[in-house]
């Protein structure tokens, strides 16, 4: 019988940590396919940070450098100079990326660091146990905001890709979803374009990945995905935010 | 040359591939070196946005088998401190370098030695130590260097250069070293891509299972022990016969050899004691070169910091005072001449 | 033998100039030396001032506590320095900026209006390079030879005019006596 669907070969074949309807196995299969459809798993450094998404250098097939809470973009900074002919890529959560390393993204952004940045917005601190994050919504319960996150109080969510977007150094800024089939091709295209332009040199590229949290949301997995359609993306539109390639073309 | 011109300079010429670092009195002439210089010499500069991300990027850098370094000044370093203990428990070389200066909090600007504990005994969370060495000249600015890259790859932990803002202000002779090009293999654990060629390497310090973290700490201290049995150094400087031993280290210490020249001129039985490692202290040369002294006088650039190490290593069977100045105030060699005069009683 | 200096003036007099360039003598003199600056604020305009030691043996404090020279280029640098040097030292003012009086009698005190001299010869920015020349003769520390060829050490080739025109007013300061 012919193959039609396998595990990718930089996905390590060891058992995740991830919670079951976690979308971080979704995303670290594509990851993974972008990674071996270009055949550069061997000339790739991951960068991962603190959170749920720290263990991933168990899972992803090349070398993983762990960078201190909200540092990978300086640690990819580092690693990507040295080495300007290898894929250097951050797989980081919300608080990771938008809360104690704004200055980090913000910065790597405007230098045009040539790097994808991975970015699972998932609306809470899931390893230590669903605090809020910089990108809660308003008015959504975690355990840090019991009542409801008050905007008047605890401030308003991040729009990442929208404030990445206005710095000159970012090739792309997308954000996309792992809600529903259709929108999980779409963040596949969207992280290989990622990876494709770090090839080509264009500067920073960021995908912004809309993704669950069952356990902490206190929802079933199906629940999470119907949270992500309802709740998030209202608030998080989907789309291109910037694509500088695009716009090369467009020029054309 | 400038301490902190001579400090880039050493670091390029022993294959330093890349600094990151942020602007900071007293150490800017060592940035604005390295920008001038290390593109040329086929590095990378790049200036950080922070002293948090400097240090990451070196971590980074590091991680793929290159020579890093990042160098600040005393409220940097304090910063840095967090990427510091990361790349101890990733077992990854760097040299930092502290050029210091007075504090606590922003301080002054002028040179102090009040960061001996910060490098010495807590330069971030969490049990790890990082070899430190002070050197007290701009020539052994550059030696230290040199040995710094080399311990550090050695040992594979960073290592700290501490020095002060007079170090790193002044200007000495100096010779330089050739450029070395037979630099040690890191290939068995660098992260710098496998082309599918060997197993996936990962750079980490986090190890969930506390066994399994107790046993990473205990072999890095195996490490640690070698380094103590291996690694100290001091200068000993007029202490045969000696009743009096002043200990001191970097630019205090120059302020007292010139006092104990002075005294020793005067036939007071006075000599000095430098340590060039403040982690490893060299314990056993101390024990040495005290043992004809009566008294033990600790000069620094603090309100006593090294004084401890000193007790310790004596085992407190030498009585020991102190005298320093802090707050970016250089003690002077007249000061310190008194404080002889005061302990041994003049020339007998 | 040491020797040990001071200089101290405003910033932008070329204080630290001059230090660095009596250190390449005593580099060139193949003597130990070591040239310690004043930095941060002061050289925003400010006082600036440098420690300069030329010895025959290794230097120990860099930092110049009570120097047997001191060049003082204002008023505060003055009065700031005159008391801590040594008996028997030798102290030179411009006195075309320094208004106050030496009151010691146990030095050498030379008042020079350096900054009126370096205008009438056409040289403003100079009173360094003046006051160096009358110092190096006064003290016998370097020859008119060592002096060029620190000059030509310190200054970058692309600025190369400047030696002439800085040996001519350290001439103009040695002859003065």
């Amino acid at each position: 019988m012919a193959v039609v669907f396998e595990r990718p070969k930089s996905l390590l074949d060891v058992p995740t940590h991830f919670c079951p309807g976690c979308g971080h196995g979704i995303v670290h299969r594509l990851v993974c396919e972008v990674l071996d459809e270009m055949g550069i798993i061997g000339d790739t450094i991951g960068v991962v940070p603190v959170g749920c998404s720290v263990m991933s250098y168990n899972y992803f097939g090349c070398d993983v450098i762990e960078a201190p809470h909200g540092r990978a973009p300086a640690v990819a900074t580092g690693a990507k100079r040295v080495n300007p002919d290898k894929i250097v890529f951050t797989y980081q959560g919300d608080g990771d990326l938008a809360a104690i390393g704004t200055a980090e993204t913000v910065h790597v952004g405007t230098r045009g660091e040539n790097i994808v940045i991975i970015f699972i917005n998932n609306t809470t601190y899931g390893m230590t146990g669903g605090q809020m994050a910089p990108t809660t919504l308003p008015g959504q319960v975690t355990q840090t905001t019991p009542y409801g996150r008050n905007t008047d109080t605890a401030g308003y969510p991040i729009r990442v890709c929208e404030m990445m977007s206005t710095l000159s150094g970012v090739a792309l800024a997308q954000r996309v979803a792992i809600d529903s089939v259709p929108h999980i091709r779409e963040a596949k295209k969207a992280i290989r374009k990622a990876f494709d332009n770090q090839v080509a040199k264009r500067g920073l590229s960021i995908v912004e990945v809309l993704s669950t949290c069952p356990t902490n949301w206190g929802l079933s997995p199906d629940k999470s995905m119907e949270f992500v359609r309802e709740k998030m993306i209202p608030y998080y539109p989907l789309g291109v935010y910037k694509d500088k390639a695009a716009e090369e073309e467009a020029a054309k | 040359m400038k301490g902190n011109e001579a400090l880039a300079e050493a670091a390029i010429r022993c294959g330093c591939k890349c600094f990151f670092g942020y602007p900071i009195t007293p150490q800017t002439e060592l940035s604005a070196y390295m920008a001038k210089r290390m593109e040329k010499s086929g590095g990378v500069f790049l200036q950080a946005e922070s002293e948090i991300a400097a240090i990451n990027m070196v971590l980074g850098a590091a991680s793929t088998g290159v020579r890093a370094m990042t160098s600040s000044s005393s409220p940097g370093v304090s910063l840095k401190a967090e990427g510091i203990s990361y790349m101890a428990g990733s077992d990854l070389p760097a040299v930092i370098i502290n050029v210091q200066r007075g504090g606590p909090g922003l301080g002054s600007i002028q040179p102090a030695q009040s960061d001996y504990f910060q490098a010495t005994k807590a330069m971030g969370h969490g049990d790890f130590h990082i070899m430190v060495y002070a050197p007290c000249s701009v020539q052994e600015m550059v030696d230290t260097v040199t040995l710094a890259f080399d311990k550090a790859d050695q040992y594979r932990t960073p290592v700290m250069i501490l020095a002060d803002g007079l170090l790193g202000q002044m200007m000495e002779p100096v010779t330089f070293p050739e450029p070395k090009t037979d630099l040690p293999d890191k290939s068995d654990w660098a992260a710098c891509g496998h082309e599918n060629k060997r197993e996936h390497h990962i750079i980490n310090s986090l190890f969930l299972d506390a066994p399994l973290l107790e046993a990473k700490v205990l072999e890095r201290f195996e490490r640690y022990k070698a380094i103590e049995e291996n690694e100290t150094d001091a200068e000993v400087y007029m202490c045969d016969g000696a009743e009096l031993v002043i200990t001191a280290y970097g630019a205090s210490a120059r302020v007292a050899k010139s006092a104990v020249t002075k005294a020793r001129n005067e036939g007071i039985k006075v000599g000095l004691f430098r340590p060039k490692t403040l982690w490893p202290f060299p314990v056993n040369e101390l024990k040495e070169a005290t043992k004809d002294a009566k008294n033990i006088l600790d000069v620094e650039m603090s309100m006593g910091q090294m004084i401890y190490d000193v007790k310790l290593a004596t085992e407190c069977k030498i009585p020991t005072t102190f005298f320093g100045r802090t707050g970016g105030v250089i003690p002077t060699p007249a000061e310190v001449y008194d404080e002889i005069k005061k302990i041994t009683g003049g020339a007998k | 033998m040491t020797t040990e200096i001071i200089l101290a003036g405003f910033g932008g007099q070329g204080i630290l100039f001059t230090g660095k360039i009596l250190a390449y003598c005593g580099l060139m003199a193949g003597k130990e030396l070591s040239w310690l600056p004043s930095y941060g604020p002061e050289m925003r305009g400010g006082t600036a001032n440098c420690s300069v030691c030329i010895s025959d043996d290794p230097i120990g404090s860099p930092l110049v506590a009570n120097p047997d020279i001191l060049i003082a280029m204002n008023g505060p640098s003055f009065n700031k320095f005159i008391d801590a040097v040594k008996p028997g030292g030798l102290v030179l003012a411009d006195s075309s900026i320094v208004d106050e009086d030496c009151k010691r009698d146990d030095i050498t005190y030379i008042a020079m209006p350096a900054t009126n001299i370096a205008s009438e010869n056409d040289m403003n920015g100079s009173a360094n390079m003046i006051l160096m020349g009358r110092m190096l003769v006064e003290s016998d520390l370097f020859d008119m030879d060592t002096v060029r060829k620190a000059m030509e050490k310190c200054i970058p080739p692309k600025r190369a005019n400047l030696i002439d025109v800085n040996m001519k007013a350290v001439e103009i300061g040695a002859s003065s006596k």
